[in-house]
């Protein structure tokens, strides 16, 4: 394993893209910052700008107004980037597929590592997915993963 | 003051310039009147009567569009909804709202957006929630426009 | 010199849940000017609604809003029983309103740790978040679920609440109170937050009425309305409760009506469950006649407004929903325009806005090359307070 993934896999920044949602996956990726689950024990921090992170979490079902803003934030991203798709709006638009204005789900417009689904996924399930996503880091696992 | 006396009291103000009254129960009732009496009976209704203005729907019905703009009596607890229906769908216009109130600025951008209805006198009526690519004369929330079903995955990125 | 500056708050920040573009115009250090382009989290929700069935239309209108995630499905629910007169058993009222009571309580402490933070309190948004894990407890074990609690149904609601559960609420909502008295504490007489927030983004009366503002906004412009006194539904006009306004409307006036509607729900819900008879939940409705039907709900934002129009089939022709911020939001023009950049982010706050009801997007971008996204902005106001503490000798 290289020095990158050494320290990857030990401290990750996470940049939060919603892309449209309903903000209860984003209260529940907040909630895990507070004392009762505290993602900073795992060496998880949220990160303000997309130049400092390592993992994109993307939430909502990809407006059509968010569609070059997330293109243009994965450009962005310093590589080796992953991409987390967030909650079951995140992973296919979940209840809005059918809508005029969700085109296409977040993996169609970028590379997804990994799904968390619920809605919203329990601060327990982010945890897990985000350890999973650590672990794929560290065996460089190619195959898409689920939380 | 309840809703019985809320209706008289705009009835005799305007009138035959009312076409209907429904009194559903003792908190609903909907009015239908012209499109071009609007500005006046809301002024009315909002600042004479002073009632809250809720909010303003449309529908796309088989004899035209209606607009529908809801006001709450808080004090009485109860809703009159007055209704204009817009018998043109190709060019439907209304007068626009806003000199009464300023609350219904962004209610008439994201009618007009959806419904493709004029609101005549209302200069800022850019598109509020659409994308600035969406196609000019496709009124999402018209009947005539239907959402396409397809699985994204076998047409690929749009 | 004076120059004008476009001030970016946004695209994406941690705290900042939603993405938001606001297009500030500031002038030195004020603000001039303010435009808002929305639309980022616009899914459609009312034309998707047209081609569902009444029943699957309430599971979408839940996810409006993550934090009204009660209040809109009890709109929807009320606008669909209004068409026809649809009862509703008595046991069925009494969990609606514990439901949206226990959930104001939630939105109130999860929008006070957002506020301590842009003020740089840092505690005071790990406590609240802490403390309202406590609610979340009680969600779980009676619905569920933390959030999307999926109870309401037209005709009653889903679930019952189990008398085994009445005591586990009940202890816990006597842990939660002294830790609000402590909050309450500590943002309520803090001469720093005093000096932060009073004269700060002040909304006169005549612009609240004149804005149609809804919620603790207005009722801290000394705008007396509320939904659950003045259009009552579900129990509320069965237990005894106060509206709590303020006459100042500044952001000050807003932060302590929100800490006291705590209160008051975590007494309507005591009530309540002292109150509840026994009975069925559900009046089990068969159909939808035609015709139009309006439900209002409170929603810890101010009313939330479902209009439906039935044409006698299973799915509604028209869903009109309108969320509270709707008309909330355009009041922070109306406020933010000659204060600072520093007193930007707690005024928009101070709206509490529910991007996702709403959809709003900040976008900022600078001719002079001055560009500031939302951590800079959130650091400026968290400066501010530093500087306030240094000045007045408090550590």
């Amino acid at each position: 394993m290289g020095l990158k993934e050494i320290i990857l896999s030990k401290s990750i920044n996470v940049f939060h893209l919603s892309s449209g949602s309903c903000n209860n996956c984003d209260i529940e990726i907040l909630d895990c910052l507070t004392p009762r689950y505290d993602l900073e024990r795992f060496g998880i921090t949220l990160v303000g700008s997309i130049r400092h992170a390592d993992v994109i979490l993307c939430t909502g079902s990809a407006n059509r107004l968010t569609v070059p803003i997330i293109k243009k934030l994965y450009d962005e991203m310093p590589k080796p980037a992953f991409v987390v798709a967030f909650g079951a709006c995140g992973s296919s638009r979940g209840l809005f597929k059918d809508s005029y204005n969700t085109g296409q789900p977040i993996d169609e417009i970028i590379p997804v590592d990994a799904y968390i689904p619920g809605c919203p996924p329990k601060p327990e399930a982010i945890i897990g997915g985000l350890l999973k996503l650590i672990e794929k880091i560290k065996d460089k696992n190619k195959g898409k993963i689920k939380g | 003051m309840n809703i019985d006396e809320a209706l008289k009291s705009i009835t005799d103000r305007f009138g035959s310039r009312i076409l209907a009254v429904s009194r559903r129960s003792v908190k609903r009732a909907y009015m239908d009147i012209y499109p071009k009496d609007i500005v006046d009976i809301v002024r009315y209704i909002f600042k004479d009567m002073a009632f809250r203005f809720n909010i303003a729907s449309a529908v796309d019905d088989f004899d035209g569009l209606e607009v529908i703009y809801h006001f709450s009596n808080d004090a009485a607890g109860f809703v009159i909804s007055v209704r204009a229906l817009l018998k043109d769908k190709t060019d439907p216009h209304i007068d626009t709202i806003t000199e009464v109130t300023r609350s219904a600025w962004w209610i008439e951008r994201e009618i007009h957006e959806l419904f493709g209805i004029e609101f005549d006198g209302n200069k800022d009526l850019r598109p509020l929630l659409l994308p600035d690519d969406w196609p000019s004369g496709v009124y999402p929330l018209r009947k005539n426009f239907v959402v396409p079903k397809r699985d994204s995955r076998k047409e690929g990125a749009e | 010199m004076s120059h004008k500056a476009h001030v970016p708050i946004g695209p994406y920040h941690p705290l900042q849940e939603e993405p938001e573009f606001y297009k500030l115009v500031v002038d030195g250090e004020k603000v001039v000017d303010v435009d808002v382009r929305i639309g980022y989290n616009h899914r459609g929700i009312e034309k998707i609604s047209e081609s569902k069935n009444f029943d699957q239309s309430i599971f979408i209108v839940e996810r409006i809003c993550g934090i009204c995630s009660s209040s809109h499905p009890i709109a929807c629910v009320q606008a669909i029983e209004d068409i026809a007169d649809i009862p509703v058993p008595e046991r069925a009222l009494y969990i609606r309103t514990i439901n949206q009571e226990l959930e104001r309580i939630h939105s109130h402490l999860l929008w006070l740790g957002l506020a301590g933070h842009f003020l740089g309190y840092n505690t005071v948004f790990m406590w609240s978040w802490k403390y309202r894990e406590l609610i979340c407890d009680i969600m779980e074990t009676v619905t569920g679920n933390r959030q999307n609690y999926a109870m309401l149904k037209v005709g009653g609601v889903r679930r019952d609440i189990e008398k085994e559960h009445v005591p586990y609420i009940l202890s816990r909502l006597d842990e939660l109170l002294p830790k609000l008295d402590m909050l309450k504490g500590a943002v309520l007489d803090d001469p720093v937050i005093h000096a932060r927030l009073k004269g700060v983004g002040v909304l006169t009366k005549e612009a609240a009425i004149d804005y149609a503002t809804l919620g603790p906004v207005a009722r801290a412009s000394g705008v007396d309305i509320d939904v659950r006194r003045d259009h009552p539904y579900a129990a509320y006009d069965r237990v005894k409760w106060n509206v709590i306004t303020r006459e100042e409307g500044d952001v000050f006036a807003k932060t302590v009506v929100r800490i006291l509607e705590m209160y008051e729900s975590a007494s309507i819900i005591r009530q309540c469950l002292d109150k509840m008879p026994q009975g069925p939940i559900d009046s089990n409705p068969k159909d939808v006649p035609a015709g139009e039907g309006i439900g209002l709900a409170e929603a810890p934002r101010g009313e939330c407004f479902h209009y439906i129009k039935s044409d006698g089939t299973n799915s509604p022709m028209r869903h009109k929903i309108r969320a509270p911020t709707y008309m909330n939001f355009p009041t922070f023009r109306e406020t933010v325009i000659g204060e600072t950049i520093s007193d930007a982010t707690i005024i928009l706050a101070g709206i509490d806005p529910c991007y996702c009801c709403t959809e709003r997007m900040l976008i900022v971008d600078t001719k002079d090359k001055d560009i500031m996204n939302v951590e800079k902005l959130i650091k400026l106001s968290q400066e501010k307070t530093a500087r306030l503490k240094e000045k007045m000798g408090i550590k």
